[in-house]
């Protein structure tokens, strides 16, 4: 039905585009450390990082009740639910930054438990809704 | 249906069905507009600035949308070689760019007060970019390759390359940490957005939607006719 040439063409086409996603597969595979924009605290605890070297940043949820202002620093936990890390930083945290929220911290790593932040990145997930339905959640709980 | 925008058939749709859909969709989007700026509420955490999501959402939809369309068209292109998809391909371009564009911008404004920082290096945000990158390849090779045969095939490849960026784009959110949320509308779940505030998205996202489709069916008919005339040109 199809012309000989267009066949060729479609065959080499699906060729082409298994061996692409091969090679785009390995690739980002590859350059995984570099495409996570953030370490959890469970990540930090496994691998082993060059101390204090280098600038990551530390993700996951403020632990309630953990923050600790005094003057302009700041001291508050970060948890993934299975492990923590202690964050110390000095300046202005972002509007949204509060307890039970997501915050990505950038600095560096003082040792597994402890981390200095040169800055502070409030993360917000996908939920949206008015604050009348969220104190209705609330009441409801 | 396909059959309908061959270029002859195209040609023929009256301006004033084009013209029709457009105050339809100046309609939807004063309703969207009204809907989204006033009579939703503020987020629970985010307060108005959530009110960006209902333009950064509906663009970042017409600008992957597009390019999935160029990407597809292009297969087509290079397997089988019909002029009008390939211009039908080239028509949608632009409109993808401008989107993209928007979708950064908005994205970036969103960005400052929420997160803290115009700009990040993420998955998400660094892969639309190089969506952006694709767009500005995309439409200067039409500009820059005189030869149509030529720049067809070319502009095909890149389109075709692009193509793989899109799933990494959807999918980047999930895959790695990133700054990003994930998305709150899928088709697997239910979606995390409040219906008071998903209703004015929606509105938006089918304005936009519509509108886009008014500027393609537009550009599309010029591209044909610059085409017609570029061919008689080069026959006298």
């Amino acid at each position: 039905m199809l012309a000989k040439k267009v066949k060729s063409r479609i065959i080499f086409s699906i060729i082409l585009a298994f061996f692409a996603s091969a090679v785009l597969y390995i690739t980002l595979k590859s350059l995984e450390e570099n495409v996570v924009y953030f370490y959890s605290p469970t990540d930090i605890y496994n691998k082993t990082f060059s101390l204090s070297k280098k600038t990551i940043r530390v993700g996951g949820l403020v632990k309630e009740k953990s923050i600790n202002k005094k003057g302009t620093s700041i001291n508050f936990i970060i948890t993934d639910l299975k492990n923590e890390i202690i964050i110390s930083y000095k300046g202005l945290v972002p509007n949204l930054f509060s307890e039970g929220k997501g915050v990505i911290a950038e600095g560096r790593l003082k040792d597994r438990k402890y981390f200095v932040a040169e800055k502070i990145l409030a993360k917000h997930d996908e939920n949206y809704m008015p604050p009348e339905v969220k104190n209705a959640l609330e009441k409801s709980k | 249906m396909f059959k309908n925008f061959f270029p002859n058939k195209i040609l023929s749709i009256n301006n004033k069905f084009i013209f029709s859909i457009a105050k339809l969709v100046f309609l939807v989007l004063i309703v969207g507009v009204v809907y989204s700026l006033f009579i939703s509420p503020p987020d629970y955490i985010q307060g108005d600035s959530v009110r960006i999501m209902y333009v950064h959402v509906p663009s970042s939809f017409i600008a992957l949308g597009c390019f999935a369309f160029i990407g597809v068209a292009s297969i087509c292109n290079l397997v089988i070689k019909i002029k009008f998809i390939s211009l039908m391909a080239r028509s949608l371009a632009p409109i993808g760019f401008i989107f993209t564009v928007i979708s950064i911008a908005t994205g970036s404004l969103w960005g400052k007060p929420t997160w803290g920082i115009w700009w990040a290096w993420d998955a998400r945000l660094t892969s639309m970019l190089i969506l952006l990158f694709f767009y500005i390849i995309y439409i200067l090779t039409w500009k820059f390759v005189d030869n149509f045969k030529k720049a067809n095939t070319i502009s095909s490849i890149i389109a075709v390359i692009g193509l793989f960026n899109l799933p990494i784009i959807k999918y980047s959110v999930e895959w790695w940490n990133t700054l990003h949320q994930p998305s709150s509308i899928t088709l697997t779940s239910a979606p995390t957005i409040h219906y008071t505030m998903l209703i004015p998205l929606l509105i938006m996202l089918i304005g936009f939607t519509i509108y886009s489709i008014i500027i393609f069916l537009m550009r599309y008919k010029i591209e044909i006719m610059k085409f017609k005339l570029n061919k008689k040109d080069k026959t006298n």
